[in-house]
């Protein structure tokens, strides 16, 4: 079964979307770009289902949801370098070594917005 | 845009845009920048939550783990040895009141918070629970997080340490499948380890993993049933309350410090 925290994270990401248009006024949201880490902890499809289910009667309804996927990034204690990983766990894939620490790839970020 | 000179045929066609309107105030089709983190209102929330928690010193700790994990069992024998003083508890389910009142008969306040359909705490709903079983000063508040080892791992309560318990029984693996719960917690207690005799599990295996994820993560192995591992579990609760103390102390003398030395505005001394 997935986790469905992705769905509070979307009514997240609308309530901010409609914070925002409260200072800078807009009627409809057309697109919205989302930078999504590859450590995030979510998943893209249930990111998806959960976007069109907030996005429902609001100015976000009928937005397209554009995800940006981020790398993970770590710098290695082995072979003192910044390396990508696939996941959480894995060792470096230069020297193997698994004193590493997480740089980048935790991110979840509205990027930007397309509106009207 | 240049300026319009004698003789040229000036135009300005506001409803050319995509969305063929005017409308005052409101400008066409456009992409704005916002770059704002999705978890930036939890987590504003959460910073809140851990400011006036840290002010009075009460520690707070957030309990994660899978359901069935024997979360309360542990917590019953920890209020147990600790005593009833100075400790509140707040307990995250998605229905019942269950788990509270197994708190409450061990003489400790308890709120129970029911998510619904909810999978996990956020920090609002601490902020709205805790003024209410707020322990004093100096005093101990566990969270009892929606047994989960997914969702609650992004939200932030503003809580002091995320105390993750993996029971011998849910295999070695568990800190490799559910890394993100391993990555942010500080702790990992390793329970139920009266049934080591019993299971197949390879223990050493298991904290390796929990390190391979989380370097830093320090890990007990107890039992609530033996007791074993207690004492080791009440002395890093200890410490991590001392270290809290000291951060508030420094943070009180810095403000009788200003206090001190501070001029009341538009007050003249005479």
């Amino acid at each position: 079964m997935a986790s469905m925290h992705e769905l509070s994270l979307c009514q997240g990401i609308v309530e901010l979307i409609e914070e925002h248009a409260r200072s800078d006024p807009f009627t409809q949201v057309t697109r919205v770009c989302l930078e999504v880490g590859a450590l995030a902890c979510v998943e893209p499809d249930a990111l998806r289902f959960g976007f069109d289910l907030s996005a429902r009667g609001t100015l976000v309804e009928g937005a397209r949801l554009e995800i940006v996927e981020v790398a993970a990034v770590a710098w290695c204690f082995g072979c003192n370098q910044t390396v990508t990983l696939k996941q959480r766990g894995d060792h470096c894939p230069c020297c193997a070594s698994s004193r590493l620490r997480v740089t980048g790839g935790e991110e979840l970020r509205i990027k930007e917005l397309e509106v009207i | 845009m240049g300026s319009v000179t004698a003789g040229a045929e000036a135009h300005l066609d506001c409803g050319s845009g995509p969305a063929g309107v005017e409308v005052a105030g409101l400008s066409q089709r456009r992409l704005i920048e916002i770059e704002t983190d999705v978890l930036s209102r939890n987590n504003r929330i959460a910073d809140s939550v851990r400011q006036q928690l840290e002010a009075k010193g009460v520690l707070s700790l957030n309990l994660v783990s899978s359901p069935g994990s024997g979360k309360t069992t542990l917590l019953v024998e920890t209020i147990r040895r600790l005593g009833p003083d100075g400790l509140a508890v707040i307990e995250g389910d998605q229905q019942t009141a269950n788990d509270a009142q197994r708190i409450r008969e061990t003489g400790v306040p308890a709120l129970q918070v029911n998510t619904g359909k909810g999978c996990h705490l956020d920090a609002s709903m601490i902020e709205r629970a805790f003024p209410r079983v707020m322990p004093a000063e100096l005093g101990l508040l566990f969270i009892e997080n929606v047994g989960n080892l997914v969702c609650p791992s992004g939200f932030d309560l503003g809580e002091d340490a995320k105390v993750v318990i993996l029971s011998l029984t849910e295999g070695e693996d568990k800190p490799l499948k559910y890394p993100h719960m391993f990555a942010a917690a500080s702790l990992m207690l390793l329970s139920k380890m009266d049934l080591a005799p019993h299971v197949d599990v390879d223990i050493e295996a298991c904290e390796a993993y929990a390190r391979q994820i989380n370097p830093d993560i320090e890990i007990i192995r107890l039992s609530a049933r033996s007791g074993e591992g207690m004492d080791r579990w009440l002395q890093w609760i200890a410490q991590r309350r001392e270290m809290l103390r000291q951060r508030a102390l420094e943070a009180a003398r810095q403000r009788l410090e200003k206090l001190e030395q501070g001029e009341a505005p538009g007050l003249k001394v005479l």
